[in-house]
Formats: C-alpha cells, sequence, structure tokens
C-alpha cells in the first residue's frame, strides 16, 4: 500500500483511474463528471439564500436548478479526496502563493490573491458560456467523441497558452 | 438493479460524493492540483496535465462505448454552437491561464492547502452568477450563433461508434508515446 502515501504517482496511473471513475458515474448515476455546473447551483444558492425566491426567477436557473444534488457532492468530495490524499503523502500545506507564481512574480499573498480572483471569474464566466469545463468536455465530453467538447478543449487550450504567454512573456521575463 | 439505484436520491447523493472524493485524490495524485504544473502545461514545459487527461478520456471511451454496446449506460453529449463553445472556451481558457486551475483542480488545490484557491472558487462563484444574470441578454444573439447540437463524430460520418473508437484511441495512444519519447 506504499503507493498510497507517494506524493505523485505517474500521470497515466491518475488518468486511468479517473477514467474509470467515468465508466461507474454512467452506470451507476446515469451521468458525467463535471465539476463546473456545480459552482451555477451553488452560487443560485447563495442568491436564494440573500435574495429568497425572488433569485429562481432567472431563466438560466430553470435550466440549472440551483439545489443540491450529485453534482454539488461531487466539488465537495473533491476538496476532501485531495485532502486525504495530500495528507497521506505528507504534501499537505497551507500556502499563499505557488512557487512559480512566487518566483516570477514574488511571494507577497496579495498579488496572488487578486489574480486569483480574477481569474476565477473569468473561468466561471467561461465555463458557464461554453457549458463545461476540463472534466466535463475535457474528459467527459471527449470520452463520448462529442463534436462540442473537442472543439471546447481546443478553444481552452488556445485561450489558455495565449493568455499563459502573454503574462508570463510581459511581466515574468 | 441500476434503475433503483440510479432514482434513489440518498444514494445518489452518497455515489457523489464517493466519485468526488476518488476524483479529488486521482486529481491530486496525477499533480494538477498545483499550480506550477497547470501552467507548465500551458506555457508548454510540462505535459503532465495532457497525459492526465487523454489517458483518462481513452480509459473512459474504451470503458463506456463498452458499457453501451452492452446496452446498460447511453451516451450524454453536450449541444455546442460555435458563439458558445470557441467564445466560452476562449474565455474560460484565459481564466485557466490566470487562475491556474480549473474548477475542479481548484477545489482539489483547496484540499491540499493551496490558499489562493479559495479565491479562485470564490471568483468561479462570482463568474457563474453574473453569466445567469446576463444569460438572456446572451443566449439569442450568441449561444445560439452556429448551432450543431449534441452530435458525437460516429453521427456526423454515419459510422458505428467503433470505427472512430478504435482509431481515435490508438492516434491518442502514439501521441502520448510521442510527447514520451521527445522528453517532455
Amino acid at each position: 500500500m506504499a503507493w498510497i502515501g507517494l506524493e505523485r504517482w505517474s500521470p497515466y496511473a491518475a488518468g486511468i483511474g479517473l477514467g474509470v471513475l467515468t465508466w461507474f458515474a454512467f452506470l451507476l448515476s446515469d451521468r458525467t463528471i463535471g465539476c463546473s455546473t456545480p459552482f451555477s447551483r451553488a452560487g443560485g444558492m447563495i442568491e436564494r439564500l440573500l435574495r429568497g425566491d425572488k433569485a429562481l426567477a432567472r431563466p438560466y436557473y430553470h435550466r440549472v436548478k440551483p439545489e443540491l444534488g450529485w453534482d454539488v457532492m461531487l466539488v465537495v468530495g473533491v476538496v476532501i479526496g485531495a485532502l486525504v490524499s495530500s495528507l497521506l503523502s505528507g504534501r499537505f500545506s497551507l500556502q499563499w502563493a505557488p512557487a512559480l507564481w512566487a518566483a516570477t512574480f514574488g511571494a507577497a499573498p496579495w498579488p496572488r490573491l487578486a489574480t486569483a480572483l480574477v481569474g476565477g471569474v473569468l473561468m466561471g464566466i467561461g465555463s458557464r458560456w461554453a457549458d463545461g469545463c476540463t472534466s466535463g468536455h475535457g474528459i467527459s465530453g471527449t470520452l463520448q467523441l462529442s463534436a462540442s467538447s473537442w472543439l471546447a478543449v481546443i478553444a481552452i487550450f488556445a485561450g489558455g497558452i495565449a493568455t499563459a504567454f502573454f503574462v508570463f512573456g510581459v511581466s515574468g521575463g | 438493479m441500476l434503475q433503483r439505484i440510479r432514482s434513489h436520491k440518498w444514494a445518489q447523493l452518497g455515489i457523489g460524493l464517493a466519485t468526488g472524493v476518488l476524483f479529488g485524490f486521482f486529481l491530486q495524485k496525477g499533480g494538477v492540483t498545483e499550480y506550477d504544473v497547470i501552467l507548465g502545461q500551458l506555457l508548454l514545459r510540462d505535459f503532465t496535465v495532457v497525459k492526465v487527461m487523454l489517458s483518462a478520456s481513452i480509459t473512459g471511451m474504451l470503458g463506456v462505448h463498452l458499457l453501451r454496446s452492452l446496452g446498460w449506460v447511453q451516451l450524454h453529449p453536450k449541444p455546442g454552437s460555435f458563439g458558445k463553445t470557441v467564445i466560452g472556451g476562449l474565455i474560460f481558457g484565459a481564466g485557466f491561464a490566470i487562475l491556474g486551475y480549473c474548477p475542479g483542480t481548484a477545489a482539489g488545490a483547496i484540499g491540499q492547502g493551496s490558499l489562493d484557491a479559495l479565491l479562485g472558487v470564490s471568483g468561479i462563484l462570482i463568474g457563474a452568477w453574473l453569466f445567469a444574470v446576463f444569460y438572456p441578454k446572451l443566449e439569442k444573439p450568441i449561444l445560439h450563433l452556429g448551432d450543431f447540437g449534441p452530435v458525437t463524430f460516429p453521427e456526423l460520418l454515419r459510422v458505428n461508434a467503433w470505427a472512430v473508437v478504435i482509431p481515435v484511441a490508438i492516434i491518442l495512444s502514439v501521441f502520448l508515446l510521442l510527447i514520451e519519447r521527445a522528453g517532455l
């Protein structure tokens, strides 16, 4: 059982594990694994807490119901799974700025936190706009040979690579 | 039996949670909950993300199509359009590079103690909410631009699914082999 405490697995072992999980999601739940729809649901649930049932009038929430279901539990599970994995390997540590960020832009927390917030907002908009993310399109969609998902993955990496080179090229050197 | 499990509300919440725990475990072990690994991929220095995603996709593709041939599962491809899929994907990509996590790996990064991912997840929530607010304005003029529906490649080509699954699985495997050979 030493493998369970390793800090890193071969990316292929991790990928095969993720692939096998998709079989069970189809079989036991008739679902695809995706991590961005639950953020819409959670956003709607928070708005409902603040504004009451008026929030449910938004047309988007007729399509994506703001309720606690399979996919919201999935994302909660991801936090727990990564926590267990990192505790078992000793990787767990509280960290404000990742190493590559700190080496390029400095280790001060605030610039990194502000950037993460801005990036998150863009990603939240983009994931709903494209109707899927790197899990929903990138893994679950490509494995179904879905045309929309292959196109989404190409757009995601095109946008991601261009932005990464711009950000690190301009400011990082 | 499967129908009973699939329609049992509490069982489904438990299965969703258990699937998530394993999903997060594999993401963390694969290294893709690390900002450095994701930016390494987008800067084309480290191909870990591609290796994890493609091996997951190949494994999933073979198994899910086998289950489908046995008549046990149905596919759920998402409808797409150029206005939705391409523009949305590009915005997502920009966010991906700036945040350095995706929605799933951001949740995983929180689990391993990366505090910047907490702000990232807050941002994703705000962004998803903003989209819900502006959805009525975007739907007709942009999201339906160039609609092509929930179509799969075997349907487009009018062939048996396996006639695409096998060649795609081989091509993706060869691609992974070439990446390894190139030392990436």
